[in-house]
């Protein structure tokens, strides 16, 4: 026993410090789970507060948000997680036929909006889509097209906010399986080559199955935060313009508004809730299904 | 890595290979186009701006906006300190629980390994969420309006700590055995022996930790009111607000502003915009041989 503290002592002290960060910040607020079932009194602290039992879950299912964020929530991050995937994936197999010098030319280029905020890049699409300014109604003005009001109609923002998003992450997305394709053997390909295996058939039957193990892994990952948005997409993209709300609301900027504008601590904890259970629900089915598919690919 | 795979492929420019240098034109382009009216604008004069809209190349060149801006330096000057200050001790401060974490679990013969490491892993597939979490800043740590809430949240998070660990995985064991034989303590070797040979993948730990500290409005928009705390992302929110407002009937109604007369709010926020990404951009390139290089090794070994 002493000898097993005395022989680990060194690494946990190392990793004592960031031991704590998680519990205080990740394990400690999992206790503020309680908060829904109770009506929240600030001078009472949570367990003194009240419980109130499902209230605040009954006003969160009778009106008809939850559907709406619900179904903006879940609809954006699929589209996010088949179409951000196929393009990294897709862009990284063209990378991967080019010789370092283009490579890495164009990844520097196609990383630059990663590596600004959601401000930064929700001004960039404003420059584009400003009603009165921007660049794609002057073009449509110039061609003799009525200018479209982009910020007060909300049936283009789907197409916008997936753009947006794919414009962001997709050098990231690139770079992590382009990295992956970069540990492939090389020995595969030049006995493709002998065999007179065409370069999409070199991809299609030895690049794509080679880096599935990371491209699962991933999607498992994605899937469990499938309840959760990049805030920043949502708010700053969107200019936070409520019009819009029908086809940009999701949980996150729903509970933010419930918590800060509304000051609704009830409802925005239910809906908090709501949005932890069925992210880790929907990680344990996927990861469940993925085993009993391939056991080598789930994640734990 | 590839040399002689490279080779080959060199030696055959195909139409095929034409149309992907096109499609990675475009790309560039649409990743670019953006930007460039930000840069664009910025230069233009409000006039310019109301006649011909938002453009790449500026009609008058014109430093006006930045003049303005400038004028009174005092709100963006400190907002630049605390960035960079919240950004500076936030990443260093993350990249040291981060890897000492990650080493931790990465040494096969540490008694806790497994158990640290789904302690944290854990913490990637649940969430308590937003309102628990802004009750424990707010009221439990007490840290409304404390520059700590712009840093203690980041020091820590499950993505970083598994690049890491993929990293640290690769060291062989036989370099820590023999520093171990020779007596020396952990803190030592890992001071002296794992932090040396890591450096690609701190680079790109410190990459990302400058970056999400750099970009970070989010932390400034939960738990900060006070003016002299506000962090650059987050002015420029405010910045946005603010002109529109100036801009608006409203203001002219007031008597705030005048009737007829612009301010140029059009210019001056994409001048903004510059000064709050720009010095994260010229950063970017400098680090940028070891991003790849560590995160190829961090997603492999996965």
């Amino acid at each position: 026993m002493i000898r097993t503290i005395k022989k680990n002592f060194g690494l946990s002290m190392l990793a004592l410090p960031g031991f704590l960060l998680i519990i205080l910040f990740n394990y400690v607020p999992l206790y503020g789970m309680l908060l829904p079932f109770k009506s929240y009194r600030y001078n009472l602290g949570i367990w003194n507060s009240p419980w109130v039992g499902f209230d605040n879950f009954g006003f969160l299912f009778n009106g008809d948000v939850l559907y709406r964020v619900l179904r903006n929530t879940l609809l954006y991050n699929m589209t996010f997680i088949v179409l951000g995937t196929t393009l990294s994936v897709t862009i990284a197999l063209l990378l991967y036929e080019l010789s370092r010098r283009f490579v890495k030319a164009y990844q520097t280029i196609l990383f630059i909006p990663y590596f600004i905020s959601w401000v930064v890049a929700g001004f960039a699409f404003r420059s584009l889509f400003d009603m009165d300014y921007g660049v794609i109604n002057r073009v449509l003005v110039s061609m003799g097209e009525e200018p479209i009001l982009w910020y007060s109609d909300p049936k283009y923002w789907p197409y916008i906010l997936v753009a947006a998003a794919v414009w962001k992450g997709l050098g990231y997305g690139s770079v992590i399986y382009y990295a992956a394709l970069m540990g492939i053997d090389s020995e595969y390909y030049d006995a493709a080559k002998i065999d007179g295996a065409s370069k999409v058939r070199q991809a299609i039957s030895i690049s794509v199955p080679m880096i599935k193990p990371i491209v699962i892994m991933m999607v498992i990952l994605q899937i469990g935060s499938i309840c959760y948005s990049d805030f920043g997409l949502f708010y700053n993209v969107t200019l936070n313009s409520s019009l819009l709300y029908k086809t940009t609301d999701v949980i996150d900027t729903f509970v933010y508004r419930s918590l800060i504008d509304m000051g609704d601590i009830g409802m925005a904890s239910a809906a908090g809730f709501f949005q932890s259970i069925v992210g880790f629900c929907l990680v344990l089915a996927t990861n469940s299904i993925v085993k009993k598919i391939n056991p080598e690919n789930s994640l734990f | 890595m590839n040399g002689s795979v490279t080779a080959l492929k060199r030696s055959q420019p195909t139409a095929g290979k034409m149309l992907i240098h096109l499609v990675f034109i475009l790309l560039c382009v649409a990743s670019l186009f953006p930007f460039l009216v930000i840069i664009g604008t910025s230069f233009q004069s409000e006039n310019d701006i109301v006649k011909f809209g938002y453009s790449v190349i500026p009609k008058n060149f014109t430093f006006d906006a930045y003049r303005v801006i400038l004028h009174e330096p005092k709100v963006l000057f400190q907002s630049y300190f605390v960035t960079i200050a919240t950004t500076v001790i936030g990443s260093l401060v993350g990249m040291w629980v981060t890897t000492t974490y990650a080493y931790a679990i990465s040494r096969k013969d540490y008694r806790f390994r497994s158990f640290l490491a789904f302690f944290i892993f854990f913490t990637m597939l649940f969430h308590g969420g937003m309102v628990p979490s802004y009750i424990l800043m707010v009221k439990w740590l007490g840290l409304k309006n404390n520059i700590l809430a712009l840093i203690l949240p980041y020091l820590i998070s499950g993505w970083f700590v598994l690049l890491m660990k993929g990293f640290l995985q690769t060291i062989p064991e036989a370099v820590i055995e023999s520093a171990k034989i020779d007596g020396a303590g952990e803190l030592r070797i890992f001071a002296q022996i794992v932090i040396p040979i890591s450096k690609p993948a701190l680079a790109t730990l410190g990459l990302f930790f400058a970056l999400q500290y750099w970009n970070d409005w989010w932390l400034t928009l939960l738990y900060v009111e006070h003016d002299n705390l506000m962090k650059l992302q987050y002015l420029l929110i405010r910045v946005l607000k603010n002109m529109e407002y100036l801009n608006s009937a409203e203001a002219i109604q007031y008597g705030l502003v005048k009737p007829g007369m612009l301010v140029p709010s059009l210019s001056a926020r994409m001048a903004m915009c510059i000064l709050a990404a720009g010095p994260m951009l010229l950063v970017f390139p400098l680090f940028q041989k070891y991003f790849v290089q560590g995160l190829t090794v961090g997603s492999v070994k996965g």
